[in-house]
């Protein structure tokens, strides 16, 4: 009889808001194609730790477990990502697993990423159209502006640029760099940009843009690749040339 | 103008129709069990149809009624895909004011591809990520109206139950904060369903976590027709996986990827092509899946003997592929490690989608008055078969009906939900929070997540692309041993604070009924219609079944009845691929 292989997990948990974290240890038995979440789904069917003794099923957040929804945001190995790309086969075990605690923790793996859609209504990050009824085609694009603003409109508010971020705490009022590339996106649209003046009032008021210190830490930890230094540093420029118009015009 | 309306379910459907009915003046009420922008039509990926005619084709809406009618085997009730085909290029040119990165062409217009089941260039598309770009634009707009006051959020709440007065009206729902465990009641002048599908029932699909059909069951439970539950989309083309079945849009095909494997003499064998000359790899998901699991099961001619034939996208331009189906390469290189621009893709059919959900009539109410449903969770757009790319749009379009037609049925009240009896209300908590508290005293020794993973599998194995009497039986007879099993569970997590094994606890009940009314469905069924397939009955047979199937629920478990289908508009011809289809009328 051939040994059966398994897989270590060691799992940050923590039973409430208020509590105190500690870790567990699981082992799960390996199976090919395997992430990080389907390692947790074996051990909701089988809730035992790797004392063996009975516990409760880890409490984590996910949904589409494809990549476009960024519910499942949490630290492995070191690294803020999405579980469900961690593919078992290419970490290193035992694999650590922490919630990314940028964010208040409110049990286990879960996260309270509410500041995220509130940044997003304080920058107005929405194309302010008349209204739904029926107005006709929308207005031309090149193929070129078309690309660029899907780059930028790929971000699933996933929060792990904010736990990238060494200048996103609980204690700083940065939006943080993924609010800086959807407002890139809004400015970019030839409705948008009607309106990029307001935008541009929000990222320079408390926790805007002079919150970020070009750690470009953002940058490489998108799981989905959007050029955010980029974003950045069109919206540094903007600010100026915006500033500098309302100090011409004071 | 105080009229009060609850949406449950944030995706495309929900969000379209808060848009609107905030719009029309209500005060607007939306309850997820997600953050709405990480609803599950973030997952569609190839487009939108709408015929706008930009390619010089001679498409036209009613080009596009036809193939739909054709394409879902003419189960469809016709005005309303009518209806919805004739609004699709004006909701697809709302969506582009809003901001949707839709591909261009070098004039700077959409773009348009090819999708399943037409000969035009109809679909509308941004990257492969079509359904997450419609649906951020939507959840923009009503983020902008939260910002304004006019639209409130319920996030991370789950659905219970509509609360029903005593004259079988809708008065609300009851609904429970999954962070802190605790039950409520709220009243509503009406309430719009846009819940979406019930794949997570078949244990592994294309389907997002949450698609549990939770919501939906439980209003079957309480009274509503559940229609076509047995006509269950099975996808072609998805890479498997240990958590799910990950898709690989049908516009890999549309851009002119071919499905293929070895043939008996080891030479490659483009089978689609040779079956089907007419429309090749671009025949209806239907007739794709049952060709791949002919050549793969009953064959035994999948690539190295195992269940997975081929898609190719390997001789295209790897810069075009980028541009049009980036998301799904990037998604096929981080599962698989391997480059679809350099090697072909492995694939299988996956269950995707539901055409059947909640009854509704034209208004998009159903048979509970005040109850409304849009999107996935009602049956009306797709007949036995849904063509690519019409998901997207009958979510949007259901919404942005639905918000307008409940607001009407609100202004012809006679009472508003304020003069209810508020002990209607403190009733449907209690009974909720009794139902929540039950389950912490479960002490048996089941697993729930056990449950339902054999439910899962005797569905995939059973009800899905083939389907035999016999099996369908023996299905029903195993969910009613997993409902006895489900008595003797355990409760595995005892925390209020959230805690997620008891409200998957809950919603395991829901997924079983559910699963009896699809299986239950089928049997009773004998033809073969779209996706619903039986090799002892392997016609259709419009004299006896041209007709919905409507789930009544009972303590015995689901009463089917059956109702004529609205075919006043195209009137029913065989549906065949191999040849071009012929016109079905003109306007």
């Amino acid at each position: 009889m051939s040994e059966q292989k398994t897989i270590r997990l060691v799992v940050t948990r923590q039973d409430g808001p208020n509590e105190n974290p500690y870790k567990e240890e699981f082992v799960v038995p390996y199976r090919k194609n395997m992430n990080v979440i389907s390692a947790f789904m074996e051990i909701q069917r089988n809730p035992v730790n790797a004392e063996g003794k009975k516990t409760t099923p880890i409490n984590w957040e996910s949904n589409c477990l494809e990549e476009v929804c960024g519910a499942c945001s949490m630290i492995i190995n070191g690294r803020p990502r999405q579980s469900c790309t961690a593919l078992i086969d290419n970490l290193e075990q035992p694999i650590r697993i922490e919630p990314m605690n940028t964010f208040p923790v409110l049990r286990d793996l879960i996260i309270d990423r509410g500041r995220m859609f509130d940044a997003l209504k304080k920058v107005k990050a929405w194309i302010p159209i008349d209204g739904s009824h029926d107005l006709g085609p929308g207005p031309r694009q090149s193929e070129e502006e078309q690309q660029w603003r899907y780059e930028l409109s790929k971000c699933m508010t996933c929060g792990v640029c904010m736990e990238a971020c060494p200048n996103v705490s609980g204690k700083s009022s940065f939006v943080g760099p993924f609010a800086v590339g959807q407002v890139a996106l809004m400015n970019s649209h030839p409705t948008g940009v009607m309106r990029a003046q307001e935008r541009m009032e929000a990222l320079i008021s408390d926790g805007g843009l002079q919150e970020c210190g070009n750690s470009q830490n953002c940058v490489r930890a998108c799981p989905k690749g959007i050029p955010l230094t980029k974003a950045i540093g069109t919206m540094n420029r903007a600010a100026t040339k915006h500033m500098f118009k309302k100090w011409l015009n004071f | 103008m105080n009229e009060k309306i609850i949406i449950v379910g944030g995706g495309l459907a929900g969000l379209a129709a808060a848009m609107k009915a905030s719009e029309t003046g209500a005060r607007v009420q939306i309850f997820s069990i997600v953050p709405v922008k990480r609803s599950h039509s973030v997952c569609a990926q190839g487009g939108i149809n709408g015929a706008v005619n930009t390619k010089g084709e001679g498409d036209s809406p009613w080009e596009h009624f036809d193939d739909s009618i054709y394409g879902g085997d003419f189960l469809a009730n016709q005005p309303p895909v009518k209806a919805m085909c004739d609004a699709a290029p004006g909701i697809i040119y709302m969506m582009d004011r809003m901001g949707v990165p839709f591909n261009r062409t070098p004039e700077g217009l959409l773009d348009f591809r090819r999708f399943g089941g037409t000969k035009h260039h109809r679909t509308a598309f941004a990257g492969a990520t079509t359904g997450q770009q419609l649906l951020y634009a939507l959840d923009e707009q009503v983020r902008r109206y939260e910002a304004e006051g006019r639209v409130e959020k319920f996030e991370h709440w789950e659905f219970l139950s509509a609360i029903i007065d005593d004259e079988g009206v809708c008065r609300g729902i009851t609904a429970q904060d999954l962070r802190t465990g605790e039950i409520q009641s709220f009243a509503a002048d009406a309430v719009i369903m846009a819940t979406g599908g019930p794949g997570i029932i078949f244990g592994k699909s294309t389907n997002s976590v949450i698609n549990t059909g939770t919501a939906a069951s439980a209003l079957y439970q309480q009274g509503a027709y559940y229609a076509n539950g047995e006509f269950i989309q099975v996808h072609p083309t998805a890479i498997p996986g240990d958590d799910k079945l990950r898709l690989m849009s049908e516009s890999a095909r549309g851009e002119g990827g071919r499905v293929w494997t070895y043939d008996k003499d080891g030479k490659p064998w483009y089978f689609l092509e040779e079956m089907y000359p007419a429309y090749g790899n671009l025949v209806p998901r239907d007739i794709a899946t049952r060709a791949i699991f002919k050549v793969c099961v009953d064959d035994k001619l999948g690539v190295g003997g195992e269940n997975v034939v081929f898609l190719d996208l390997s001789h295209k331009d790897p810069h075009e592929l980028d541009v049009k189906l980036g998301g799904i390469i990037e998604i096929y290189e981080k599962f698989m490690g391997e480059d679809p621009r350099k090697v072909p893709m492995k694939i299988f059919p996956a269950v995707h989608y539901s055409m059947g959900g909640l009854w509704v009539d034209y208004n998009q109410m159903t048979n509970i008055p005040g109850l409304f449903a849009a999107g996935e969770c009602e049956y009306q757009y797709h007949g036995a078969n849904r063509l690519g790319a019409n998901s997207l749009l009958s979510a949007i379009y259901g919404g942005l009906v639905t918000g307008p037609k409940a607001l009407e049925y609100v202004r012809g009240l006679k009472k508003s939900s304020d003069d209810i009896s508020s002990t209607v209300f403190e009733a449907a908590q209690k009974e909720q929070a009794d139902k929540y508290d039950a389950l912490f005293k479960m002490n048996g020794t089941e697993n729930p997540y056990q449950i339902h993973k054999e439910l899962g599998e005797w569905m995939t194995d059973n009800v899905t692309v083939v389907r035999y009497n016999d099996k369908l039986q023996k299905t029903d007879e195993k969910i009613q041993e997993l409902m006895a099993r489900y008595q003797n569970l355990n409760m595995v997590d005892t925390l209020r604070n959230n805690n997620q094994a008891a409200p998957f606890t809950r919603q395991l009940w829901n997924m079983l009924e559910l699963a009896r009314v699809i299986t239950l469905g089928a049997l009773n069924r004998n033809e073969s219609r779209g996706a619903h397939y039986k090799p002892e009955f392997p016609d259709r047979d419009d004299e006896n079944f041209l007709k919905t199937t409507k789930a009544k629920w009972s303590e015995n478990g689901p009463v089917l009845e059956y109702e004529d289908v609205d075919t006043s508009l195209i009137k029913p011809r065989p549906r065949r691929y191999d040849v071009a289809k012929e016109g079905g009328g003109s306007k």
